[in-house]
């Protein structure tokens, strides 16, 4: 059958389906649904690491293979600088272009450096909203609750209160660069309800959030004249006699040179990993988010917190082929958008936490209530339409225009037909461990955004990542800044390095591999 | 479960790729007629590095020139977003050289009269229209730089909120003007300037700042595990 005789059922059991009221699960329904099928609880697709600060740690096989890797670096290697600066700050995301701009405002000489172009990043592709507590009848004391509800209560509590209460000045310093967020007739911030939040609380620049927060971050941070490192990829850090971290080695992807910044403290803002593909899934994530900081921290020594729990967003496209893990916003289903299986049922409650609803389409797809593609992918409806029919006509088109131009290349009208959609790895809630200042265990070096650990527990809030990027962006550069202007640049060594080469070849470890990936493996061998 | 063949989406294409020929920076190759320009390049063995960005429409890394079969038109798309087609002839464009004014957005005097200062070409835009045709993002761009540069700030702001900053409306104007950048900085303009300040955030600020929420803070942070969850579990 082809696709448009599938979606009748759709169109078919819209009306019925707009009477209904599915009631959220009870806690206990939840816990047994998230085990029995979200990829966390998946026991053969984790092992345990076998040395460095997480040994005996289980995380995906993926992970684990790259953070016992081997470093491209030689432990004698010449580390005169080609460059020196007080900060450096690794990734040009969101949050390294917060910590960037945060560091040189403060008075210190940063470097920034990114694998790809400034603003290549998953922050660029935000399209749900940033959460800040702005409504009246909102509070950040709400905001944790909310946030430590959906991170099933695994949050830390320092890095979150921090996160909920830094929001409003960060809104305010976004609004004050010239970002344009949604209003109210009276000038007010708009704010939409996201999945799991009990208040209103998505502030949102149409759909396109992180796209217009980027374009404004990206463009402060060249009219600042902050030194630009772009196409070089971190593949080792520097330690001093101390162990403390001292900068950084870089491969320049241009011309393959190697490239040493002596620096007084670090910053890793180096993203997320869903290009690792674990368990073999589609990913929503830019090219580059292969997960290098990670493997970088911790070879230093920096011990990661919540690696074994990964979001699959619930929202990924299954077709067409061309868009295969591509996001369908949060937003669709925040405003009302009903998830439909093959007979034409809804089967959760749209707005339930990330994980729930991802499991709840795991289900459906695995009890053999999905639509099948004929390459083999399965996904269950997202009534698109619905927005229209229940709030006017011009509604999606309205609201989502970035999702509409994205399909509408493909010839397929979401304004008129639902989507195929199946969870899509989405984002790494662990990370490197660090405190409220965004540092690690190992002094003088930082980790901030998606690379760090503990704020989101064991599952994120939608929204709370671009807040987390700003917050700990600006934490992490205010800190690195003041620390840097305190002190002399370490002397440049790889001490921690053979440290982590004697430990790997206690433990045997030949497999050959070399971390971090930095780009994934997509051209094909021909021949 | 076995599946349910009545749930079927028909997608031959996608089983038995047709294989079509296509073109890339003058080289033919053959690869799966409908896999995407980036893929193609991938496919065809190629690394890309420069080029690739977000993978999803957003980031404006893979600008690319492309022409169909019989068809002199050369147009303008992003790679990530576009599928390949029989015949098809393509190559992705390189950073254009465009020159991008610095200011300090947040000690503007008069941001409208800036505007001549920082992009003195904006105003000599002679309406031909091919950064229009140029933008994968269908905005009227020509529309734009006019109503930049009358001083319709807003409009503007409000036009280009779809702008990915591929740079493909640059190479193509005739009077040199780099139009997404003259509206990235009337959209700055517009937000840190023409914008209304938002009074429900500077209370949220200020009772933040005088310690509105601290008793309840307290509170909350010394429950014990189980308390917590507990009054987790009362908030809806």
């Amino acid at each position: 059958m082809d696709i448009h005789a599938l979606q009748q059922i759709v169109h078919k059991t819209r009306d019925a389906r707009r009477k209904q009221t599915i009631p959220k699960f009870s806690p206990a329904d939840r816990d047994q649904l998230i085990h029995k099928y979200h990829p966390d609880f998946r026991a053969s697709a984790y092992r345990p690491i076998r040395f460095g600060p997480n040994a005996g740690d289980k995380t995906v096989v993926e992970l684990a293979t790259l953070l016992e890797g081997d470093s491209p670096i030689q432990s004698d290697s010449d580390l005169t600088p080609h460059y020196t600066t007080d900060v450096l700050v690794v990734g040009g995301g969101g949050a390294g272009c917060a910590a960037a701009l945060h560091a040189h405002g403060a008075g210190s000489k940063v470097i920034l450096a990114t694998k790809l172009r400034l603003g290549d990043s998953n922050s660029v592709m935000a399209q749900g909203g940033m959460q800040i507590s702005v409504a009246p009848e909102d509070s950040p004391v709400t905001h944790f609750i909310d946030t430590l509800k959906g991170g099933h209560m695994q949050n830390d509590h320092a890095l979150l209160k921090v996160m909920v209460e830094d929001g409003p000045a960060i809104a305010q310093w976004l609004i004050d660069l010239g970002v344009l967020f949604d209003r109210q007739a009276d000038g007010n911030l708009h704010v939409k309800k996201g999945g799991g939040s009990s208040k209103p609380r998505l502030l949102t620049c149409s759909d396109y959030t992180g796209l217009e927060i980027m374009r404004v971050l990206k463009d402060e941070v060249i009219n600042q004249k902050i030194q630009l490192l772009e196409f070089c990829a971190a593949v080792e850090l520097l330690s001093d006699d101390e162990g403390r971290c001292a900068g950084a080695v870089f491969k320049d992807l241009d011309n393959h040179r190697t490239v040493v910044v002596a620096a007084k403290s670090v910053i890793l803002a180096t993203g997320g990993i869903g290009r690792l593909h674990i368990q073999g899934f589609p990913t929503s994530n830019h090219y580059g988010a292969t997960g290098d900081g990670l493997c970088l921290a911790y070879r230093m020594g920096a011990k990661l917190a919540h690696i074994d729990t990964f979001q699959y967003h619930p929202s990924g496209a299954v077709y067409p082929e061309q868009l295969i893990g591509a996001l369908v916003t949060e937003g669709i289903r925040s405003e009302g958008g009903h998830l439909v299986n093959a007979k034409g049922e809804r089967f959760v409650n749209e707005l339930d936490t990330r994980d729930v609803v991802s499991s709840s389409i795991i289900r459906e797809c695995e009890e053999g209530r999905g639509i099948r593609t004929m390459s083999g992918r399965v996904g269950v409806w997202l009534d698109t339409p619905l927005l229209d029919a229940e709030h006017g006509p011009g509604t999606v088109e309205k609201h989502f225009p970035a999702m509409m131009l994205q399909f509408e290349r493909f010839g397929i009208d979401i304004s008129k037909d639902p989507v195929l959609i199946y969870p899509t790895l989405h984002y790494q809630n662990g990370g490197v461990k660090i405190d409220t200042n965004s540092e690690t265990d190992v002094r003088n070096l930082f980790v901030a955004g998606e690379a760090s650990g503990g704020l989101h527990g064991r599952n994120r809030l939608m929204g709370n990542s671009l807040l987390d990027l700003m917050v700990f962006g600006k934490r992490s550069g205010l800190m690195a800044a003041s620390r840097a202007a305190s002190m002399q640049q370490g002397t440049l060594t790889l001490k921690h390095l053979q440290r982590f080469r004697a430990e790997a070849g206690k433990h045997g470890n030949s497999s050959g591999v070399i971390s971090p990936m930095v780009l994934p493996a997509y051209t094909r061998k021909v021949g | 479960m076995a599946p349910d063949d009545t749930n079927v989406i028909d997608q031959p294409e996608v089983l038995k790729p047709r294989m079509v020929t296509i073109e890339i920076s003058g080289k033919k190759y053959e690869v799966p007629e409908g896999i995407t320009v980036i893929k193609a390049l991938w496919y065809t063995g190629q690394e890309v590095v420069r080029g690739a960005g977000c993978l999803g429409g957003f980031c404006g890394a893979c600008a690319t020139y492309y022409r169909t079969k019989d068809d002199p038109k050369v147009r303008t798309c992003l790679a990530c977003q576009t599928a390949v087609q029989d015949g098809m002839s393509f190559t992705i464009m390189p950073p254009f050289p465009a020159r991008k004014a610095i200011y300090d957005i947040q000690t503007l005097k008069d941001p409208k009269q800036d505007l001549f200062n920082l992009y003195p070409e904006a105003p000599l835009c002679r309406n031909c229209n091919a950064c229009t045709e140029a933008c994968p993002q269908k905005i009227d761009v020509r529309e734009g730089v006019w109503k930049a540069v009358f001083g319709d700030f807003k409009s503007v702001s409000e036009m280009f909120m779809d702008c990915v900053m591929c740079g493909m409306c640059t190479p193509v104007c005739i009077a040199d003007i780099a139009p997404n950048l003259v509206a990235l900085y009337v959209s700055r303009a517009q937000g840190a300037h023409f914008a209304e300040k938002p009074a429900g955030l500077q209370t949220r600020i200020k009772e933040i700042r005088d310690g509105r929420f601290n008793d309840e803070w307290k509170k909350i942070l010394k429950m014990s595990e189980k308390e917590l969850a507990d009054h987790c579990a009362t908030v809806k």
